[in-house]
């Protein structure tokens, strides 16, 4: 377990990729089989611990600890594993007698772990918290809590592996999926002690085309016949790939475009796409929630997004959806050398054949030029989207003789987002942040003018450069007029105040705000040190935005 | 007798009235008590002086030899009638020259501890714990989360990641003064017999060291025409060089930084570092802790640092504490990150 949680906590803090895969290919150069496997497998997303939950670690921390300091140390680390991994009372000083156990292994950890019942676990996770030092402790907890968050994709720690040997990463793609922790027979192949796994896999991940944002001098330079209009929706992008295994057994993943296989996630949409009708595909879309044939915003498919287990109420109540974009594999063929126009007729022909309520097209946007295109971008409702345009973030523009390139090639797909809109408001309340922000006043509550009062319309953590962090901090700290446990309250009036220029992407109706306005992805997009709080904006420009958006 | 009778807090900083002198004032003052060379506890322009041989001849290296009027040694352990108090000054293990100040009346005795650890440390003498009636403590990692592991294991940390990656420079962020040489002779104890380069900023200091009986081996300082060539070296330098352009010159290089806030990952990211080694001269959670109980003193004073958690603990255990929230000395957590170059 030193090891590993010795390689977590290096990778967590370098932000190279190339650095990352050199200390991970030195790590399963120097580590034993299966200690490296089950490291490998965390690292992928492989391992689930099902009773151990971040409840039982909260539990034993309050019995060790003195609830005063734990809320103080809490507020300051701001992260409950690395708390509790540093409050941890330490045995070693406290019981001589303890001190010469050895910490457990990943792999000790991972079978006990296993075996578990629901009841063993605070004790075995007492033990291991005791044996560990406090980087051991952080990564048990972030291990068995399911966030690791090191910045490391199943993609990077399977590139490392094929560093191990002289491998591409895509040749370990391919034998992956008919592979299990801790992978002994994987490790042999790649450093030439056994043949190669045996293993076809039936539903493959194929690296996803991107586009490039557009910039306004491009359209010099680009003629509107070349292209074909799509709308940007607001989801996230999938890879639905259906297939046949070596048994004669129907398989259905779901990838994110990194190519994590988050099937787990949607059991509802590999379920839907488990029908002899599905032959062999791979489609490339963006994954949604509709309710009542509705887009629904990005906050409620979050809701869905980063679960191990969905239960039955979340996926009827939530139920998801995949909006087709392009169709790459149908039945053993290749369309990725056929141009877009092409492939969107096999596509459009696919969805009409299957007409299944959870599969539809992305609609095409026309246009006649450039203007055309723009208004559309601006006013969604109106070209099309219709009650769908809060769920769309601007508009694609794809060369309709693009062969699909995997990868971000130049000069073939477009991304033309849609401008944030802006508003001045004043600062009233600030709260510590989390993460890396924690101790630092970054949650900031803002509002606008109605009348002679100031409504709170809402909250941005983000948009400010670390240096402007420090100073809204500094002044935070100066302009406090009261304070509600956490949060501080500032002065704010006519005449005093800091005008903040927030950027937001929309604007909905909210029943719990008393503003009756929500904003969509707010940031700070400018510190107006020079403008006087008076001059902020009145709730009356936001009120007009909502009739325009509505 | 409390501790309010013996000692006041004064603009300047700590007073002692029966003595007529300041602790650690942080303006100028006629007469000064100094714990150690730290340029928050060590200002220029008081009057008169007094502090250990080696904390007066930082001072002297740090802003001249004029930076006082007149100066006065006081050995370790030996005391010394001011007024009518018993001064003495004893080892507190934080830096070359760190003392804690004892104040003896006929009614009270109240230790002043400056800024200490009880972690071992070569590069200075160790901590001597005194029994006192009334313990004036910092508590600049007072938060339990705060528990430095042994320096060693982090130097060896360090050493791992130059074998892993010969072909960077490895720069070193530590305070100039104490921390930066107590890193060397880590390196040293762990067996690296390379050079170890050091950035212009800390060579008098880095000197005085070694006049002083430290031995840290070959130390070469930096020049720019260097800075490319040293891959797979160590170089160690003030924390605020580790972002600054002086430091892109170096064969991508790792940023390390020798810090007990490195315990927090977030601290450690607010600052861009790649290698977060902890190593801390001041006492950790369990230490400090330690220490109070320790000296049998009943009434606690906290100087500065995280005061409310170790005052809650203290009065948890039946003991009269109080927080001084004393402005002007290092490590507030946002005007430490922000400026870079504080003392910790």
């Amino acid at each position: 377990m030193n090891r590993f949680a010795e390689l977590l906590d290096r990778l967590a803090y370098e932000s190279s990729r190339n650095n990352k895969l050199r200390m991970m290919t030195d790590y399963f150069r120097r580590v034993e089989d299966p200690e490296r496997g089950y490291a490998l497998a965390a690292m992928t997303g492989a391992l689930s611990f099902t009773h151990a939950k971040p409840g039982v670690v909260r539990a034993l921390i309050a019995e060790r600890t003195d609830p005063v300091l734990f809320d103080m140390s809490y507020d300051y680390v701001g992260d409950l594993s690395e708390t509790v991994a540093l409050m941890w009372p330490t045995p070693q000083r406290a019981h001589q007698d303890r001190r010469n156990a050895a910490p457990p292994t990943l792999s000790e950890v991972v079978h006990a772990l296993e075996q578990a019942g629901k009841t063993d676990i605070p004790r075995l996770l007492a033990d291991w918290l005791d044996d560990l030092d406090e980087t051991g402790r952080w990564a048990l907890l972030k291990l068995i809590t399911g966030s690791l968050r090191i910045g490391v994709s199943a993609r990077l720690a399977k590139t490392a592996v094929a560093a191990l040997g002289d491998l591409q990463p895509n040749e370990i793609e391919e034998v992956w999926h008919g592979l299990e922790p801790p992978y002994i027979d994987l490790f042999a192949w790649v450093e030439g002690r056994e043949p190669k796994p045996d293993a076809r896999d039936p539903a493959p991940f194929r690296t996803p085309m991107l586009s490039h944002a557009l910039e306004e001098t491009d359209f010099r330079n680009l003629e509107p016949e070349d292209f074909v209009a799509e709308w940007k929706w607001d989801g996230i992008r999938v890879q639905a790939v259906t297939g046949v295994d070596a048994t004669g057994r129907r398989v259905q993943r779901l990838y994110s475009r990194t190519g994590e296989d988050i099937s787990n996630s949607f059991p509802d949409l590999v379920e839907a796409f488990s029908g002899e009708a599905f032959g062999e595909l791979t489609i490339d879309g963006e994954l949604l929630i509709l309710r009542d044939g509705l887009v629904e915003p990005f906050s409620i498919l979050q809701q869905r997004l980063n679960r191990k287990t969905v239960s039955t109420k979340l996926m009827t109540q939530y139920p998801a959806h995949i909006r087709a974009y392009d169709l790459l594999a149908e039945n053993g063929e290749d369309l990725r050398p056929l141009t877009f126009v092409e492939r969107r007729e096999r596509l459009e022909k696919l969805v009409s054949r299957l007409a299944h309520d959870r599969l539809d097209l992305s609609p095409r946007v026309t246009f006649a030029d450039w203007e055309a295109l723009a208004a559309a971008r601006r006013d969604p409702a109106s070209a099309g989207a219709g009650a769908d345009a809060e769920a769309i973030e601007g508009v694609m523009l794809k060369r309709r003789d693009s062969i699909y390139v995997p990868g971000r090639p130049k000069g073939l797909w477009y991304k033309w987002k849609r401008d944030p809109y802006n508003v001045d408001a004043v600062l009233m309340y600030a709260q510590r942040g989390h993460g890396k922000r924690s101790s630092f006043y970054s949650d900031f509550t803002f509002g606008v003018w109605r009348g002679e009062e100031l409504v709170p319309v809402g909250k941005a953590y983000f948009g400010f450069t670390d240096q402007e962090l420090l100073q809204l901090d500094k002044y935070v700290r100066n302009h406090t007029r009261n304070r509600f446990g956490p949060v501080r309250e500032m002065d704010f009036s006519r005449d005093e105040g800091l005008v903040l220029e927030i950027a937001f992407e929309g604007l909905n109706r909210s029943t719990r705000h008393k503003s009756g306005v929500a904003m969509r992805f707010p940031r700070v997009s400018r510190i107006r040190w020079d403008k006087p709080a008076r001059e902020a904006d009145e709730i009356g420009a936001l009120e007009a935005l909502l009739k325009v958006t509505a | 007798m409390s501790l309010s009778d013996l000692l006041t807090l004064t603009p300047a900083g700590l007073y002692c009235p029966e003595a007529d002198v300041h602790i650690d004032p942080v303006r100028p003052v006629p007469r000064a008590l100094i714990t150690h060379g730290h340029s928050d506890h060590a200002r220029a322009g008081h009057g008169a002086v007094m502090a250990t041989p080696q904390t007066l001849a930082i001072m002297a290296l740090r802003y001249g030899e004029d930076f006082c009027t007149t100066r006065q040694p006081a050995d370790y352990g030996e005391i010394v009638r001011v007024g009518s108090i018993d001064v003495s000054f004893h080892p507190a293990g934080h830096v070359l020259g760190s003392a804690q100040i004892r104040l003896k009346s006929s009614k009270i005795c109240a230790v002043v501890s400056g800024d200490y650890k009880c972690a071992r440390d070569p590069t200075c003498a160790p901590f001597e714990l005194q029994r006192c009636d009334a313990f004036v403590t910092e508590a600049t990692f007072g938060l339990p989360v705060f528990r430095h592991p042994d320096a060693a294991h982090e130097v060896a940390r360090l050493m791992e990641s130059c074998r892993l990656f010969p072909d960077r420079a490895h720069l070193v962020g530590a305070y100039s003064l104490g921390k930066a040489q107590r890193v060397m002779k880590l390196l040293r104890e762990a067996g690296w017999d390379r050079p170890i380069w050091i950035h212009g900023a800390m060579e008098k200091i880095t000197d005085f060291y070694q006049q002083q009986g430290v031995d840290l081996g070959e130390i070469r300082k930096v020049t720019a025409a260097d800075r490319p060539k040293l891959a797979g070296d160590v170089i160690v330098c003030p924390p605020g060089q580790l972002t600054d352009l002086w430091s892109r010159k170096f064969p991508d290089p790792v940023a390390a930084f020798a810090s007990g806030w490195m315990r927090v990952r977030a601290r450690a990211r607010q600052r861009g570092v790649e290698l977060p080694l902890v190593v801390s001269d001041h006492v950790d959670w369990d230490d400090l802790c330690a220490s109070v109980v320790a000296t049998g003193a009943s009434e606690i004073w906290v100087t500065h640092g995280a005061e409310d958690a170790i005052v809650h603990w203290c009065r948890m255990r039946g003991l009269d504490a109080q927080p001084l929230h004393m402005i002007g000395y290092g490590d507030e957590d946002v005007e430490n990150m922000a400026a870079g170059e504080a003392n910790e």
